[in-house]
């Protein structure tokens, strides 16, 4: 006997009832899990969720570090959204920041108001390619870009890791493979005094409205849509599916290619090989979490940034590993696909007569 | 659908009657129960009830139609018989003794077996190897094939059980169905829609293979919507409407007329097709396509030329798989040629996308409406914009206005009568001959030069099934040149001016429809090597 029956229509209730579904139940494991630990679970989550935002700097790190998730985010959204599944945008950050960085060390020593654009410009166009290399594989070769993408990340990560112990390792530094800090003229300001939340943010503040604006308006985002739902209509309609895919891995290539450069110019101020905590990864989970919806992925993208200052927190004052961010992460993606299957699924009920057992 | 219409060229009930009449069936005697008895089944879906207290009742060696047209509650009636759906309430009564038939195996081991409207075979394995797959237990291929043989023979069925499924006929891919059904020595057998993808010559022998079965003893519940082949074929009817049974008659004591009233409760429509008074450009020229399938079961296409003119209805007679797939994807430019092997009012075309083959006013409405024509899970304005894009109201700079698309969407909905919950409602929650009539709505207000309509009414209710066929003639009459494909004969000698057949991917001449018949049509879609010399 099948548990589960389809649904003549998509849930709606549903599709907005999984996230904090999904939430909630990460919750509930997560206390099964720090009582086994030892750890009252109420006071974990004190340190994980609120003891994190009852600083100003608390609040500092909160958007600092949701910039980045929510402006890679909306990118792979974009993507999902046409069932193209870019899940390298890690390697597009790296790419990014390298390019971003290169500017940065060639121009040190200068001081020019172009620098820091031209930096932004240069993330853009390294992520942007790098995101393009699997476009170009997929239109052409038929290869898949979830593969491709994820591949492409380990060479991101091997190229920064030759040039930041190589041809950019900072001469002056003691052998650490890292390059030279960047000059002002290269950073982002910081918005406060003594905090560490920079001038990056506004990137994300005004990109979200434009990606709203994108997703909700634009053919070109109907065409995505369109694709990704039913390839069949796309063809007979006439739209192209490889613009869709060019499209989709160039955008959310360029959107964490930004990221990147942000990181390298903001709280990073150099190239090292620490650079992005995973960003590009969690940006996944905040993407589906957040609906694919421009607006819920802010609301994720706070959320998945809180889980980082929670587990920070969390290793400092209750000697947690440091991997409880990452669980964190992976139960929220988990019990997320769960509790997705029953957007288009229900629980078949109970037959009301007529013989025979459930 | 419609079926009998004077002087199209279909054959008359009384002609078809008279050729088959059925053997007079000796009455059965009262002592022994019905084979099959139905007792006030019910069964709900969300929001339909989909058979609301059948009861109906078959004797041994009784071939049983059941009629009613598309969403009556035919289908889940016989998967609840099938063990394929459970009924929420009644009784199932199997030779005097209930039953509870949780599954098509436990059917099977009763001795119920069904022919698919859509056949359940594996292309790549032979006639036996398909047929062993459904046996349980044990089996020597061997002597499988040779018991294949036996009975495909001794009904009338003839079938090579080494040959692969996939270089059969439709018509022979049938008999394989039918043959697996018989192997098990059913005491009842279900036929779902058998016809519909046979000519009428292979109906014919169908209907002897059934008649031969029933003297047997054998039991046959056939499902149709087809009057003439009930009047031809049954003993008894059980006509169903919306779910319940509206009546049951000897269907041989019937006229179309009085059948068609207890299955849709009223005379069957029928179509106007005035002549066409304007200039007869030619808007739609085929010019030898011929293309080559890379797939080894596709079908290649074999310079197939034809001429569409403004303000006539061409169609293609034909049987699903013999290149018709091929043909419209290289008419709508889902697939791409020669630029002269299309043209649009004169303009090559052939090597265009779909997309820009609409810019030269071409509307096509393709056989698959979910995924194809339409999106799944997206809204029907939404769905409107999927074509109607090109219209200035919808799109301006790049934006969409989908509160105009929601407009041109309930204006569609309104206009070609499409029941749904608004221009809100997602595609897939409408039913087929719904978003059949969406489509061919969305697709006619784009003001077409052409319109390419794969299947009109397949799936569709009688009455919109007529609607659609008068607002295809009328529009060919207002001077848009329609190409219709479709396999229902009755339907292409309705409304089509000429009718070609493409069998084989190869396409026949164009004849005037007075200038032919059902008949010749028929030999045509056997394919050539079955025609007379």
């Amino acid at each position: 006997m099948q548990l589960i029956e389809a649904r003549p229509n998509p849930s709606r209730v549903m599709r907005w009832a999984a996230p904090p579904l999904a939430i909630l139940l990460t919750l509930v494991v997560a206390a099964i899990l720090f009582a086994m630990l030892g750890k009252p679970p109420l006071q974990a989550f004190h340190v994980f969720f609120i003891e994190p935002l009852e600083t100003a700097n608390g609040w500092s790190e909160l958007a600092l570090k949701a910039s980045p998730l929510i402006l890679i985010a909306q990118g792979l959204a974009l993507g999902f959204r046409a069932r193209i599944y870019n899940i390298g945008a890690e390697g597009q950050l790296l790419a990014g920041a390298i390019c971003a960085s290169g500017v940065a060390i060639y121009t040190d020593g200068m001081d020019a108001a172009w620098i820091l654009p031209a930096m932004v410009v240069a993330g853009a166009v390294g992520g942007g390619l790098w995101g393009a290399i699997p476009a170009w594989l997929r239109t052409r070769y038929q290869a898949q870009e979830t593969l491709t993408t994820l591949m492409l990340t380990y060479v991101a990560t091997y190229l920064l890791s030759w040039l930041v112990s190589s041809p950019w390792r900072d001469p002056g530094g003691t052998n650490f493979p890292q390059s030279i800090l960047f000059s002002e003229a290269a950073m982002f300001a910081p918005l406060f005094e003594g905090l560490r939340v920079n001038t990056s943010v506004w990137i994300t503040v005004i990109a979200v409205p434009l990606f709203w604006l994108f997703v909700s308006r634009s053919f070109a985002a109907y065409q995505l849509a369109v694709g990704g739902e039913a390839v069949a209509a796309a063809r007979y309609a006439g739209f192209s599916a490889s613009r869709t895919v060019w499209l989709s891995l160039v955008v959310s290539g360029a959107a964490a290619g930004i990221a990147g450069a942000a990181e390298a110019a903001g709280p990073v101020g150099q190239l090292t090989l620490s650079l992005s905590p995973g960003y590009g990864y969690a940006a996944i989970i905040v993407a589906w979490v957040g609906r694919l919806h421009p607006l819920g992925i802010v609301l994720a993208g706070l959320l998945m940034a809180l889980i980082y200052l929670g587990g920070e927190a969390a290793q400092v004052s209750m000697q947690l590993p440091a991997a409880i961010s990452w669980l964190f992460q992976g139960m929220l993606l988990f019990f997320l696909l769960g509790a997705d299957a029953f957007v288009d699924y229900r629980l078949k009920r109970r037959r009301q007569a007529a013989g025979g057992k459930e | 659908m419609t079926l009998i219409k004077p002087g199209v060229g279909w054959y008359t009930p009384a002609s078809f009657v008279s050729r088959f009449e059925p053997p007079a069936m000796s009455a059965p005697p009262r002592v022994p129960p019905p084979r099959l008895a139905l007792c006030h089944i019910t069964k709900r879906y969300p929001g339909v009830v989909a058979n609301d207290d059948v009861s109906l009742s078959v004797q041994p060696g009784e071939i049983h139609a059941v009629l009613g047209e598309n969403g009556a509650g035919k289908s889940t009636l016989m998967k609840i018989i099938y063990g394929a759906v459970q009924a929420d309430a009644g009784q199932i009564m199997w030779n005097g003794r209930e039953v509870r038939v949780g599954s098509p195996s436990a059917a099977r081991q009763l001795g119920i077996g069904m022919v698919f409207q859509h056949f359940q075979l594996f292309e790549t394995l032979t006639v036996v190897e398909n047929i062993a797959m459904a046996l349980e237990g044990r089996f020597d291929l061997a002597a499988l094939a040779v018991r294949v043989k036996d009975v495909s023979e001794k009904y009338g069925l003839p079938l090579d059980p080494q040959r692969l499924v996939h270089s059969l006929s439709v018509g022979e891919r049938q008999r394989v169905e039918i043959v697996r059904c018989l192997l098990q020595n059913p005491q009842l057998l279900i036929l779902d829609e058998p016809t519909s993808v046979l000519t009428p010559q292979a109906v014919r022998r169908l209907f002897d293979t059934l008649r031969q079965l029933a003297s047997e003893g054998v039991s046959i519940l056939y499902i149709s919507h087809k009057l003439h082949e009930i009047q031809a074929l049954c003993h008894r009817a059980t006509v169903m409407q919306g779910g319940r049974v509206t009546g049951e008659t000897d269907p041989r004591n019937e006229t179309p007329a009085t059948l068609a009233r207890m299955m849709i409760g009223r005379e069957l429509p029928v179509c106007h097709a005035p002549a066409y008074a304007g200039e007869a450009r030619a808007v739609l020229q085929i010019d030898r396509i011929r293309r080559i399938s890379a797939d080894p079961f596709g079908v290649s296409l074999h310079d197939i030329s034809l001429t569409v003119n403004a303000g006539e209805v061409v169609g293609i007679a034909g049987i699903s798989g013999n290149g018709q797939a091929e043909l419209l994807s290289a008419l709508s430019g889902e697939t791409q040629g020669r630029p002269e092997s299309v043209s649009i009012a004169g303009v090559p075309v052939g090597h265009l996308h779909a997309g820009q083959r609409r810019d030269m006013g071409l509307a096509f409405v393709p056989e698959e409406r979910l995924g194809r024509g339409a999106v799944p899970g997206m809204s029907l304005a939404e769905n409107f914009i999927l074509t109607a894009h090109r219209q200035p109201a919808l799109r301006r700079h790049g934006l969409l206005s989908f509160g105009r698309a929601r407009e041109f969407a309930a204006r569609c909905i309104e206009r070609f009568d499409v029941r749904c919950n608004g221009p809100q409602s997602a595609a897939r929650s409408l039913s087929g001959g719904n978003l059949q009539k969406f489509i061919v709505g969305r697709e006619i207000m784009q003001a077409p030069k052409l319109m390419i309509v794969a299947q009109p009414t397949w799936g569709v209710d009688v009455g919109a099934a007529a609607f659609l066929r008068q607002t295809l003639l009328d529009l060919a009459r207002s001077g848009v040149a329609v190409l219709v494909v479709s396999e229902e004969l009755e339907e292409l000698f309705e409304i089509c001016d000429r009718i070609a057949v493409l069998a084989g991917g190869r396409l026949s001449p164009p004849v005037p429809k007075d200038q032919t018949d059902a008949e010749q049509i028929g030999l045509l879609m056997s394919g050539p090597q079955e025609q007379p010399a």
